[in-house]
């Protein structure tokens, strides 16, 4: 045998560091079980639908515990929805609008808006455990993260280059082999990043839905959402456990970040459909050291091949892997299905339509007045949040932009900030605007600019450092003015980043906003007038024709308002003020 | 003496036909009820035993056909057999290699060779036994754990070679499997392909080739056949009798070479029959030449390069004279290129030499450097010698551009036809040869020499 390393200590480190990893892994195995116990016996329990929730900071790590399974849950859920519904869409050209224009119409819907429905829903479902109760919450966070892990999935396949179809026809893949080594590769990328913002918009969700009345119910599981927003109620404010709340907020969201994210954008590297190798790449110390665990690196090799290679044996004799399937072939199929989801959605429109009518009946002009200014007002305080967070965002994000050492140190403090949920937030700076004495009307816009200007900044930075430096040298060689600097360099060259922010900040400021204009705390409800607060206060009272209504009307400004202004300027920039590198 | 080449549609009735498709038609419905048709009804079969090319101007639907023949394609009228079974029900062992490499990024080498194997069942031991022989024979063996953008496009290609000859096919398809390599790697390429199909190293019985590359066709092909396009259909179809290997400058392979392109060039006239493929006397016949690679070059660089080589004594090594104007070398070879193909220098052994005219050209002031300039191009370039004719035979002294870009566009892409265009259109202006109104893209002869030829005109 030939020593290749000549120096025992590089010997030592490649072998112990193993070793250690794998102890680690063991201990988070062993760790696993016992969670998956303890939530066991929580879910299974008697429903208990307000929880007393400790002020203690030692029961902290099992709320954070709570909220942190149901996210996952959620996400998993997310991602096998996404996967399920982007693949029937793709590859169903006669249902593909269809799925299409549900899933934009879902989008636009706020996520609270489900919360009733969802909630009361579950409960029926699985009567006398607390299953249930955790189900409905579980499902709203679901609903903040699927829609656009669905379309990124979608649109990857739609995307996917047609002679890498052809090849897998030709070689005969079954739809099993192609999904694994064609589809779910040539998304990876795609579905992490989205994966990535779904979560975000998980934990908006999660602190919103762990606790809330319903009707003359009132709701309050233990997590981490129902114990920032217990602290906040008290009086006098328990700041200490406020605060200590936040902290371990933050660090679950950093923690996720990095054992999480950065591993799997880093691995997710080998997916990238490029011909040549790129210079940067994102690394991450954590992926290196999984990688080197020796008892990962065995053990799907082994317990894997075995299912795998019976799967593909017993697949082989199947049409699909003896006769090649023409890619342009869509008599066959499609029909029936097209048919029955023709009927399916006719019935469901009808029914929509009579429920509807009867609805309305119930609503007077009153509340449909009501409405009506409540959506106006909350258009405006959507677009004063924006004008407001860009007035700001813009030059400080075109100031560390284009300072590349100011950017390196802000950017991962910006971020970490940017990733608390507004939600989580919402109270402490409630408290400190009521300590001020200001009212919910301006207080609200305080509250969505909170959850949506970071959207804005973000984009801004990225679009400062995409300006390309000869660019910016010219401008200062022909001695722009600073006036001109602006109009003809930095405006247009950051225009398309801009646009892709604001769209993102409006839909959260829309979301927000029925967050925001309607706010229970230390036993007091405060609401102003807006679409939010009506949506709000219409689940407290259980008011579900005018909760129906007022989201419908939200939907509709929002979809409205994409297609007439976002949409345009999306083209806008795509043609006019794409920076070609 | 062999008998001539030509045997037109002899394969259409051989009852051992592997691939056999009849009157296979392919159009898109369009929403308006008339309908675009691609490719209008067509027979044809695939033998074994022989490399069938099939070539054709772009658009003349060489793809949708290799498409519809492997079954990836439905033909919308018409049908496919395999060994006399419909295709749609037959168990087809075919392969395809693409232009595009269609290769798994995210999958080593070996896996993506593999990965054919895995769709039919092939247990593990076998399949890794299998593809690692393959990846030997196709010269990528050490190579198996790389990924494939660590390799260069000729390896890429390798693999692609290799994933697609490791399930034995009956019949191997490849669509334009060399146009994305440079010329060196396609010619290798090339080459260990006959190689292998000579020494019956791989199974295949029968090689179906989709290519625009004239050349490549007669080099490969024992079959060729010419499609024409709106609708697509077969204009020719006949045996190269050739033997292997094949020389380039061979009398009868450049007579092929020449008899394809006037069939290609000429889409309204019904091709006669193929040339006797035996040596004979060569005619020269300006039609049947074909158009130069212009580089895309400036005059005034050729001028400043003449200008300099006269400096250094009339000969340098390219490479240093590269270096002494601090150009890539990349940049200097177009014009290197241009000045040899004007006749003013010679290349020896990487020297650029400087001939007499090129001297004489470095040596003269503007007027008659574009006097010489126009000379030389005339000679030499016969796109421009065809520009000059044709606005001289013409009554009105202009010809539209879409005249000539449709004869060379047979022959270069669509892009490349375009830049050949530009090139020639900068160096008939800078030699006066032709003036160019870019706004009705015409072709107008300089009033200077229209006085010129009317005065010539008269004193006959």
């Amino acid at each position: 045998m030939r020593i290749q390393n000549t120096f025992g200590r590089s010997l030592v480190a490649v072998r112990n560091w193993p070793f250690f990893t794998d102890l680690i892994i063991g201990a988070c195995g062993i760790a696993t079980f016992f969670s998956l116990l303890q939530v066991g016996s929580y879910w299974l329990a008697r429903p208990t639908p307000a929880v007393p929730i400790s002020h203690s900071i030692r029961a902290l790590p099992l709320y954070a515990f709570y909220s942190v399974v149901r996210i996952g849950i959620a996400y998993l859920l997310s991602l096998i929805f996404a996967v399920g519904y982007g693949y029937i869409a793709a590859y169903n050209r006669r249902v593909e609008a269809w799925m299409i224009a549900v899933l934009d119409i879902l989008q636009s819907i706020p996520v609270l808006s489900f919360l009733p429905g969802v909630m009361l829903g579950m409960m029926a479902l699985v009567p006398g455990h607390q299953l249930g109760i955790e189900m409905g919450s579980i499902l709203l966070i679901f609903t903040g993260q699927v829609w656009n892990m669905a379309f990124s999935f979608y649109s990857s396949l739609k995307s996917i280059p047609r002679e890498m179809i052809e090849a897998s026809r030709i070689y005969r893949y079954s739809a099993w082999q192609r999904f694994w080594q064609l589809e779910l590769p040539y998304s990876a990328i795609g579905l992490i990043w989205n994966s990535i913002v779904s979560v975000a918009g998980g934990w908006f969700a999660l602190i919103a839905c762990e606790m809330f009345p319903l009707g003359n119910r009132f709701f309050r599981l233990p997590g981490l959402g129902s114990y920032l927003q217990t602290a906040a109620s008290t009086s006098p404010v328990d700041m200490h456990a406020l605060l200590w709340g936040l902290a371990v907020l933050v660090l679950i969201i950093v923690a996720t970040d990095q054992l999480i994210w950065r591993p799997l954008i880093a691995w997710s590297d080998k997916f990238k459909f490029e011909q040549v190798e790129s210079a940067t790449r994102v690394t991450s110390p954590m992926l290196t050291l999984l990688q080197r665990s020796s008892f990962l690196r065995r053990l799907p090799a082994r317990a894997l091949s075995g299912m795998e290679e019976s799967i593909y044996r017993r697949l082989s004799v199947t049409r699909a892997c003896r006769v090649v399937q023409p890619v342009d072939d869509d008599r066959r199929g499609g029909q029936m299905l097209q048919i029955g989801l023709g009927i399916f959605a006719g019935l469901l429109a009808i029914w929509g339509a009579y429920e509807g009518f009867r609805m309305m009946q119930a609503i007077s002009w009153a509340d449909v007045r009501l409405l009506l200014m409540g959506a106006g007002a909350t258009f405006l305080r959507v677009n004063v949040t924006l004008a407001l967070a860009a007035a700001w965002t813009i030059p400080v994000g075109v100031t560390i932009g284009f300072h590349p050492r100011l950017a390196r140190i802000l950017q991962p403090i910006t971020q970490v900030v940017a990733s608390v949920p507004a939600t989580a937030l919402f109270p402490v700076l409630l408290l400190a605007l009521i300590r001020l004495g200001g009212g919910l009307g301006i207080g609200s816009i305080a509250l969505m600019l909170l959850g949506t200007q970071w959207y804005i900044l973000f984009n801004v930075i990225a679009g400062a450092m995409a300006i390309p430096s000869d660019l910016k040298e010219a401008a200062t060689l022909y001695r722009f003015s600073r006036w001109q600097r602006w109009t003809t360099l930095i405006l247009p060259g950051i225009f398309p980043y801009l646009i892709t922010g604001l769209v993102t900040a409006s839909g959260g400021a829309w979301n927000a906003s029925i967050f925001a204009e309607y706010y229970h705390i230390q036993h007091r409800t405060l609401q102003t007038l807006g679409l939010g607060a009506q949506i709000s206060a219409a689940t407290d009272a259980g008011r579900f024709p005018m909760l129906v209504l007022a989201t419908v009307l939200m939907a509709l400004m929002v979809v409205t308002v994409n297609r007439l202004v976002w949409r345009r300027l999306y083209r806008l920039a795509e043609t006019r003020y794409k920076l070609e590198g | 003496m062999q008998e001539a080449g030509i045997q037109n549609g002899t394969s259409l009735s051989q009852p051992d036909a592997i691939i056999r498709a009849e009157a296979i038609e392919k159009y898109y419905a369009q929403p308006s009820e008339n309908r675009i048709q691609v490719i209008a009804a067509t027979d044809l079969s695939i033998v074994p035993g022989e490399i069938v090319a099939l070539l054709g101007p772009s658009g003349s639907g060489k793809s949708t056909m290799l498409r519809m023949l492997t079954g990836l394609s439905l033909p919308s009228a018409g049908r496919v057999y395999w060994h006399g079974r419909p295709i749609s029900e037959a168990e087809i062992n075919v392969s395809i290699v693409f232009q595009s490499f269609a290769l798994f990024p995210w999958l080593t080498v070996l896996e993506n060779v593999e990965a054919p194997l895995k769709a039919r069942g092939v247990p593990p031991a076998e399949r890794h036994e299998r593809s690692m022989r393959m990846l030997d024979t196709v010269g990528l063996d050490g190579f198996e754990a790389a990924y494939p953008k660590e390799l260069s496009g000729g390896m890429r290609q390798r693999v692609g070679f290799a994933r697609a000859l490791v399930v034995e096919p009956e019949v191997l398809f490849m669509d334009e499997p060399f146009s994305a390599l440079d010329v060196l790697t396609a010619e290798n390429l090339r080459s260990e392909l006959l190689e292998l199909w000579a020494k019956k190293t791989m199974p295949t019985k029968a090689v179906f080739l989709v290519t625009h590359n004239i050349e490549e066709a007669v080099l490969l092909a024992d079959r060729i056949i010419v499609l024409g396009r709106n609708p697509g259909h077969i204009r020719t179809d006949f045996k190269v009798q050739l033997p292997q290997p094949r020389d380039r400058k061979s009398e009868p392979f450049t007579q092929l070479v020449d008899y394809i392109y006037k069939v290609l060039t000429r889409p309204d006239v019904a091709p006669t029959g193929a040339p006797d493929q035996q040596a004979g006397p060569r005619v020269r016949d300006q039609r049947q030449m074909r158009y130069q690679m212009l580089p895309h070059a400036r005059p005034g660089g050729v001028a400043g390069l003449l200008e300099l080589l006269l400096d250094k004594g009339g000969r340098d090594d390219i490479y240093r004279l590269a270096d002494d104007l601090a150009f890539e070398i990349d940049d200097l070879l177009p014009i290197v290129d241009a000045a040899q193909l004007l006749g003013f220098l010679t290349i020896e052994e990487g020297d650029a030499a400087i001939t007499d005219s090129g001297a004489e050209f470095a040596n003269s002031e503007i007027l008659r450097q574009k006097e010489l300039f126009r000379d030389a191009a005339v000679e030499n370039v016969l796109l421009l010698r065809q520009i000059r004719r044709a606005l001289e035979a013409k009554s009105d002294h202009t010809v539209p551009e879409e005249f000539f870009l449709d004869m060379i566009d047979e022959q270069f892409s669509e892009e490349e036809s375009q830049r050949q265009m530009e090139t020639a259109i900068t160096w008939g202006r800078y030699a006066e040869l032709f003036d160019f109104d870019a706004g009705r893209r015409r072709f107008v002869m300089p009033d200077a020499l229209e006085e010129e030829i009317a005065a010539s005109e008269d004193a006959k």
